[in-house]
């Protein structure tokens, strides 16, 4: 095999489809929220999801690891397919999916407890790790990947709730790459930090994308413009548009997404 | 500098005048209120503490006892069997014989006649003597300095109840007798002094109020209060845990749930009923018993933990549910780890005032039979939640039903006793919760 067709190869695996969603609908009680959305999204990229508030983004962030499997009134239709397998499938367990679909919230939510049992309690109750040293060398892993290591390496057990917004957010995001998922959601994960810590978590968002796919719903364009490869627009429940981030704000197709990137709906 | 009394801020307009007059009104009525609660308060605790705590002290004549072989152990053998054959009758008139000996011995002369001597004697003497002897049997033939309890009229002149004026017109004393009583107290044979029996004694028959302790009803409400807790608090803390987080929200919860807020607004007399019925009647538990007590009260108590843990399960912030479901845990080990360690502190506070309730209520107690007079302590458990016993607030409500005045005081010196037991109770919830209180 050439050097020229391993690098090929890499760049198609690289362009693979980590999740393949088709027609997806969600209702919430009477509310159709989210009406035939049909999005690939690929491994190892940042995927952006923009659009005004209440337009479904969210919404369809949490169908993808089954979070909204906890609103009752909540129902989910159509195909998700991660990996090829269709996570709606009865067989499939929400507690095995979410370990390789992580997710970030949108407050920073770390658990009351020591900085370090936040990082170790996904691999503890997975059983990904057999000895007190492996979970140890996860924690430091995941706390360094999340470029928080040498501001808490000296204090993992003081609680987690005593940190700086931005530092809370981190943990969360350490939190959640400590399962070692393929997926990360994030929801709005810099709407309650400051500037400064926007700009930590986003360089952040871009090391991740070598390992993980990332999906970051975010208010921000800015953001989305900054972070991401590909964007969606949502809008009124529908997609209306998805492609190359670089091509949704500058050559928007559809006339909705061009309104609301220049600031005219919204 | 102009003149400055006219502009708009400095004259405050009858609107708002009206509305800084309605605040200090509302403030008035405030600080009226919490005036009149706390008089109250005030009030209630003077006048018991005031009647209750002589209960806690206790006339005590101390003189010697010559235990007579001849009288008490006749075959001369320390046969138990033999022995228990006198009666307390009969060690009743070798005190009687010891108490007017010791008069003349310390040479002090007095009105009352030699047969009513005794009198000033509680009935309870002999029988503790006899309890005494039998259970160190080697003491028959010695002479014992023996303490024995003052009459219920006596300890009453001394805790100044009783009168000069008022035992003229009492049969079961004399003014002759008092003032034999003040005598003998200078000599030192009478003291007055603390009296543990209040707390260890059994009850005892109308009219010897100076020998009626709590011993049975501590025992028999904390027999219960354990039951209680043993069967209310994992009970309550798996229906709402269940109620709260895994049950469907539907008709059928919410029907539930009404009955639940209804049913701790029950009557606590109507569980007395439902347990007369169910426990004693249906299941053939005996009366009196502390089980059917517990199992009464564990009713009452559970829609009362069921409440306040639910209260706490809600204010725990949905953030934490979905991070830990976030990292795969599942909705078990969400509540387990995370959910019901952030809800322990409201938990214990709710689980420790609904026993707090449990151990104060006597209503549905009447019902079941704990009203009895009780004299002997009930076993250890397990047997002994079996056995016949009292409770706190029903021995309460017992001795105020007595006719000796001497009971008014023991009835008031329980209502301490209770007090404190509640007290005690609610200052641990409130150090619980502020201990394990956490922020998020």
């Amino acid at each position: 095999m050439s050097v020229i067709e391993m690098k090929l190869e890499r760049e198609v695996a690289a362009e693979t489809i980590k999740i393949q969603a088709r027609k997806v609908q969600v209702h919430y009680g009477t509310n159709h929220a989210l009406k035939d959305v049909d999005v690939d999204i690929l491994s190892k990229n940042v995927t952006a999801f923009i659009g005004p508030s209440g337009c479904g983004k969210s919404t369809f962030l949490r169908c993808l690891n089954r979070m909204n499997d906890t609103v009752a009134s909540a129902k989910v239709s159509g195909s998700i397919l991660l990996d090829g397998a269709d996570i709606y499938d009865p067989r499939v367990d929400p507690v095995q999916l979410r370990a390789k679909v992580g997710m970030v919230f949108q407050k920073p939510n770390p658990f009351p407890k020591s900085i370090y049992d936040n990082v170790a309690y996904g691999p503890k109750i997975h059983g990904l790790t057999r000895s007190k040293a492996e979970l140890d060398e996860v924690v430091e892993s995941c706390l360094r990947k999340a470029a928080l290591w040498n501001e808490v390496k000296d204090r993992l057990q003081s609680p987690g709730t005593g940190l700086s917004g931005g530092q809370q957010q981190r943990l969360c995001i350490a939190r959640a790459i400590a399962t070692s998922p393929e997926v990360l959601l994030m929801d709005e994960p810099c709407s309650a930090l400051d500037p400064i810590a926007t700009a930590q978590v986003e360089e952040l968002i871009d090391e991740l994308r070598s390992q993980f796919s990332v999906v970051i719903v975010t208010h921000s364009m800015q953001q989305a413009a900054r972070v991401s490869q590909r964007t969606a627009f949502f809008h009124l429940g529908h997609l209306v548009e998805y492609g190359e981030t670089g091509t949704i704000f500058t050559n928007p197709k559809d006339p909705r997404t061009e309104s609301y990137i220049t600031g005219r709906i919204g | 500098m102009t003149d400055m009394t006219d502009h708009p801020l400095l004259m405050p307009d009858a609107r708002t005048k009206a509305r800084n007059a309605a605040e200090r009104r509302f403030r008035a009525y405030g600080l009226t209120a919490i005036t009149l609660a706390l008089a109250a308060l005030v009030w209630l605790l003077v006048s018991i503490f005031s009647a209750g705590l002589p209960a806690f002290k206790q006339t005590f004549i101390t003189f010697p006892v010559t235990l007579d072989a001849a009288t008490l152990d006749k075959s001369g053998k320390l046969d138990p069997v033999e022995m228990a054959k006198v009666t307390t009758i009969g060690y009743g008139k070798l005190i009687d014989k010891a108490f007017a000996a010791e008069i003349e011995a310390k040479g002090i002369a007095h009105e009352v006649k030699p047969k009513e001597l005794g009198d000033m004697i509680s009935e309870q003497a002999g029988a503790s003597l006899r309890d005494m002897v039998l259970a160190n049997p080697a003491l028959v033939g010695q002479t014992i300095q023996f303490q024995a309890l003052a009459n219920g009229r006596i300890d009453g002149y001394f805790k100044g109840r009783v009168t000069m004026e008022t035992a003229s017109r009492d049969k079961n004393t004399s003014p002759e007798k008092l003032a034999l009583a003040d005598k003998l107290r200078d000599a030192g044979v009478i003291a007055v002094k603390l009296n543990p029996g209040f707390l260890t004694m059994s009850d005892a028959s109308d009219k010897r109020p100076e020998a009626a302790g709590l011993g049975v009803a501590i025992l028999g409400s904390l027999y219960m209060v354990v039951i209680v807790l043993c069967l209310a608090l994992p009970i309550g803390v798996a229906a709402s845990v269940y109620l709260e987080e895994f049950a469907p929200k539907n008709t059928f919860t919410d029907i539930i749930e009404v009955n639940i807020a209804n049913l701790a607004a029950v009557p606590s007399i109507v569980y007395g009923i439902l347990g007369l019925a169910i426990f004693i009647n249906f299941a053939g538990l005996p009366q009196s018993a502390p089980i059917v007590g517990g199992l009464v009260l564990t009713l009452m108590t559970l829609p009362r933990i069921i409440i306040p843990t639910r209260a706490a399960l809600k204010a725990v912030p949905p953030s934490i549910r979905d991070a830990a479901l976030g990292v795969g845990a599942s909705k078990l080990q969400t509540v387990t780890h995370h959910v019901l360690p952030l809800a322990a502190p409201g938990i214990l506070t709710g689980t420790i005032i609904g026993l707090a309730q449990a151990l104060g209520e006597s209503a549905p107690l009447l019902l079941i039979g704990m009203v009895a007079f009780v004299k002997d302590f009930p076993g250890l458990p397990p047997q002994g939640l079996f056995d016949p016993a009292a409770a706190l607030p029903v021995q309460i409500y017992n001795w105020t039903q007595r006719g000796d005045p001497g009971f008014v005081e023991r009835a008031s010196g329980a209502i301490i006793v209770l007090l404190v037991f509640l007290v005690v109770m609610n200052a641990a919830a409130i150090y619980l919760r502020r201990k394990y209180e956490r922020r998020w």
